[in-house]
């Protein structure tokens, strides 16, 4: 009988790092020990826990990574909860890679890049950023504008310090919603720094993070003279099976798993606005 | 052609049933018409449908995907996938056969979903013309000639025979085992029958629906029109006319704790239920009208761009006849359509 | 009985929205066919006489859209039927909805008809059905006219109708009628006496047929929760579709058990069965149950009434004996 895409590959957890008070980064290998499958910045996976669920997470680690992929997942909803309360050595099932990646190779090549993410969403631009990161002389400058509500909620925040911001040709501006003790860098909602920082608009930007965040932020970029055809942003919906079947997550003609979740902004005016 | 006379059906079916599983329309005693396994004897339904459609031989209303043994921290994925048994579809009509060719757009599209693909490779469908449609039938709005059905073999039944026109190779390699029960013959009542169905056809309230007016990349056109606030007034939310839709594919994915272990299963889904986008931090269609319209762009735009112009609708007529509050895409289409549907 | 005629129902909607009593009319619109009429909402006098209709399939109890359109601006006007009036009670009782935001015109029933009843008679292909005193006239595809008896072709729950009485309105149409001496009993009376073997292949035969599609639910105006177990993650009872034989059983049985004592006998559960599955003989067993051990009771008779199951007396039947009661 032919492969079927709906039957997942076993995991197991080997790491569970406490990235915030309700973000942990889960690093997954098979149980050989070894990376289970390939994939593109910004695809994600399907991981389940037979008996509670199945759910869609951004694959967070990059590509580079040849021995382990990193799920970043915030504390919200049934499986997230339980994998919460998971440790080390738990058996998880994963299947994927699902949807398109960041056009990385081909659109985003020998540009300067912006990233904006706001909470959580920096977890599906932590791949791309990377691979980036990795491939540093392929690209031009690259600005990460990340915000959260408090220095305790920055996600990957020692990997920011202690190597995003080491990277030369890398500029990281980091902010909080709210003065805080023990933080002396900026604050401030992110649509407002991005804005403030006023990036020249020859960038390629990609946006993630709440609705009200990627709004604000895209008036703020398109002031600046950026067009929705240099922005990408990658979306979230219901998704059960992951390869444009079940109909959950059908916007329009587009299904988000298959055709997404990575969509140019100009694409996301096209659809219908159920996303 | 091969015929067979209508006394020497339960004969044809026992021989059909030598080789295969056969499924035949039989009434209930509330004189609706169903599928059942064929037993000896049983009389085949003379009703137009059947309730269900025969989507459900190939995309079943809940089948069970894999299943997982789980103990401490560890998990055991089980394949519990196996080849499925040969069977017939028997009494299929042009609406219900033509339904299958749009699951195909979905089900066979790479990634292939292989418990689909095992029941379609299996699944032999013996079509019926049909000679006296229903008020509610509208399948020649999709192009669908109820005269010539698509199917494996395709059938026509006079008032003493039925005749047997094999089309593809599985249907041939059927008809070939009947020939014990068959003889030659039988195309000047196809033809005879062929005209008469036009003829009824033309007769049918519904013959003048047309589609031209919606089909692919029409989104922006119909998306914001004020009608769907009306169309869905009094839509109860319910997922009738999904479930008796044989185009409708739309399903969930489950895990159900038995005693050994987890099963994990798909069942059918409906986007008219208000749970259907429902996500941890919100639900993209939170209005009964946003996912009313959803059913409908899906059917009449979103799959014909998807899919060559080809429409998501057969025109069966169940949601007609089923749906609680009498609302349905003819209504629908009449509505928005434009004066040609007036 | 005095028939109630389109006409008259427009008059008084067009006169209500003129007195401004009401801003808008809940009613039927004409379908494709004589049968197909849908629910709708009527703003003025112009839609009300383009496409107002009232015919003998209008079926639909109206009581539970009252949860929905009074949570809008301004009052509704509804036309109620006898047994409408019922359910309208009971959400009330529950607290459903706003009774200032709704004028309610009773309107005499004479029973309406089920159209797979024709089709049981004369087949697939009707094309018109006009009514003609205690005849209807059925025009067919492929047999020509046919005359039935309205009688013959009537819902079962209005051939077996419990009460021509309105229990409430703000002014009514015509006279009104009496609680009726119905048979509505004599099915639950033949499903009693089979042994529980002959009852449970009876339940088998018919809830295995069931596809869940929930219109038994969403339509039933005692079913108003905010959120249905059924549709709950958490509850622990989420399902949509049976894993198995018992779960087949198990949402009917659950939600018999929900409506029970709130159950007007409606008859919409059956009225919207896809699979034409007899779902109201369940809720009249608890309704004949219930007027055994505790008296008779008719949820949604009065306002605010204490059903027998959420009331205590001294009188009460004690658990044992309702049981022993059960078993005979």
């Amino acid at each position: 009988m032919n492969n079927e895409t709906l039957i997942p590959k076993l995991g197991v957890i080997t790491d569970i790092r406490i990235d915030t008070p309700d973000i942990k980064t889960f690093r997954v290998v098979s149980p050989e020990g070894k990376k289970l499958f390939e994939h593109r910045p910004g695809q994600c996976a399907m991981l389940s826990i037979p008996g509670v669920g199945e759910a869609m997470f951004s694959i967070t680690s990059s590509p580079t990574n040849t021995e382990y992929m990193e799920f970043s997942i915030k504390k919200c909803g049934c499986i997230t909860t339980w994998l919460h309360a998971a440790e080390v050595g738990q058996n998880v099932t994963v299947r994927g890679p699902y949807g398109n990646p960041f056009p990385v190779d081909d659109v985003f090549a020998g540009k300067d890049l912006l990233f904006v993410a706001g909470g959580v969403g920096l977890a599906p631009l932590r791949s791309v950023i990377n691979y980036c990161r990795h491939y540093r002389d392929r690209y031009g400058k690259i600005d990460i504008v990340y915000g959260s509500r408090s220095k305790d909620d920055l996600l990957d925040y020692k990997e920011i310090i202690n190597e995003w911001s080491n990277d030369s040709g890398v500029n990281v501006h980091l902010t909080i919603d709210r003065e805080q003790e023990g933080w002396d860098g900026h604050v401030g909602f992110v649509p407002t720094y991005v804005k403030e920082l006023g990036f020249e608009p020859n960038k390629t930007a990609v946006l993630c993070g709440p609705p009200i965040m990627i709004k604000f932020t895209l008036q703020g970029l398109k002031e600046l003279g950026f067009d929705n055809k240099q922005v990408y942003t990658t979306l979230e919906l219901r998704m059960k099976c992951g390869v444009g079947k079940c109909g959950r997550c059908n916007v329009g003609s587009k299904y988000v798993c298959k055709d997404g979740p990575v969509f140019r902004m100009d694409q996301l005016d096209e659809l219908p606005d159920e996303y | 052609m091969r015929k067979c006379s209508l006394k020497d059906l339960n004969a044809l079916f026992g021989k059909i049933s030598e080789s295969a599983t056969l499924y035949i329309p039989v009434d209930l005693e509330n004189g609706k018409a169903v599928y059942k396994k064929y037993s000896d004897g049983m009389k085949m339904s003379d009703a137009l449908k059947t309730e269900r459609s025969a989507k459900d031989f190939f995309f079943p209303q809940i089948e069970t995907l894999m299943e997982f043994k789980t103990e401490g921290k560890n998990i055991e994925i089980i394949d519990t996938r196996t080849e499925t048994e040969d069977f017939v579809v028997f009494g299929v009509r042009g609406c219900d056969a033509k339904s299958l060719e749009v699951l195909d757009k979905v089900f066979l599209a790479e990634p292939v979903d292989s418990y689909y693909q095992n029941r379609r490779e299996h699944g032999v469908i013996v079509s019926f013309a049909c000679s006296r449609p229903s008020e509610t039938c509208f399948c020649q709005t999709f192009g669908i000639d109820p005269s010539e059905p698509a199917g494996d073999i395709v059938c026509y039944k006079t008032d003493s025979e039925i005749i047997f026109d094999a089309k593809t190779e599985k249907g041939k390699a059927l008809m070939s085992k009947l020939d014990a029960v068959t003889e030659n013959g039988g195309e000047e009542q196809v033809e005879k029958q062929k005209a008469e169905i036009k003829a009824v056809m033309d007769k049918l309230p519904l013959k003048d629906l047309k589609a031209d007016a919606f089909g692919a990349d029409k989104t922006n056109e119909y998306f914001d029109r004020p009608e769907w606030a009306a169309l869905s007034e009094s839509c109860i939310g319910c997922g009738t006319c999904t479930f008796v839709c044989p185009t409708c594919q739309c399903y969930d994915i489950k895990d159900y704790k038995t005693n050994k272990g987890v099963q994990r299963f798909r069942c059918w889904d409906s986007c008219m239920y208000s749970d259907f986008t429902l996500m941890a931090h919100g639900n993209s269609r939170n209005s009964q009208k946003e996912r009313f319209r959803q059913r409908f762009m899906h059917k009449l735009v979103y799959f014909p761009t998807n899919n060559d112009g080809m429409f998501s609708c057969v025109g069966c007529g169940r949601c007609i006849a089923k749906c609680p509050i009498s609302m349905n895409i003819v209504k629908v289409m009449k509505t928005l359509g434009g004066k040609e549907n007036e | 009985m005095q028939k109630v005629t389109r006409e008259t129902l427009i008059e008084k909607a067009i006169a209500l929205i003129a007195e401004e009593k009401v801003n808008r009319v809940l009613g039927w619109k004409a379908g494709e066919f004589s049968y197909d009429v849908t629910p709708a909402v009527f703003n003025d006098a112009e839609s009300l006489k383009k496409d107002f209709v009232f015919t003998d399939f209008c079926g639909a109890n109206f009581s539970k859209y009252l949860v929905k359109e009074t949570k809008k601006d301004g009052k509704v006007l509804v036309f109620l039927k006898p047994c409408d009036t019922y359910s309208f009670n009971q959400l009330l009782t529950e607290h459903r909805f706003d009774r200032e935001k709704v004028y309610v015109v009773g309107i005499p029933c004479d029973g309406m008809i089920d159209e797979n009843a024709i089709k049981a008679k004369v087949g697939d292909g009707i094309i018109s059905v006009t009514a003609d005193g205690d005849k209807i006239k059925v025009e067919t595809l492929y047999d020509g006219v046919k005359t039935l008896d309205k009688a013959e072709v009537l819902s079962e729950r209005c051939a077996n109708c419990k009460s021509k009485k309105h229990v409430a309105y703000d002014e009514l149409i015509g006279e009104d009628g009496e609680v009726a001496d119905s048979n509505r009993f004599d099915q639950v009376e033949m499903l009693e006496k089979m042994t529980p073997d002959e009852r449970f292949a009876f339940w088998q035969e018919q809830l295995s047929r069931c596809i869940r599609c929930n219109a038994c639910r969403n339509v039933c105006p005692a079913c108003t929760c905010e959120k249905c177990v059924f549709d709950n993650p958490n509850s622990g009872v989420e399902n949509k579709a049976a894993a198995d034989s018992f779960e087949e059983k198990m949402f009917h049985i659950i939600r018999a058990f929900h409506v029970a004592g709130r159950c007007t006998d409606c008859g919409e559960c059956s009225r919207v069965c896809p699979q034409h599955i007899p779902l109201h003989l369940l809720n009249r067993k608890f309704i004949k149950d219930i007027n055994t051990f505790y008296g008779d009771y008719q949820a949604g008779e009065e306002v605010g009434s204490r059903a027998p199951l959420v009331n205590y007396t001294k009188e009460d039947i004690e658990p044992v004996d309702a049981v022993k009661k059960g078993d005979e």
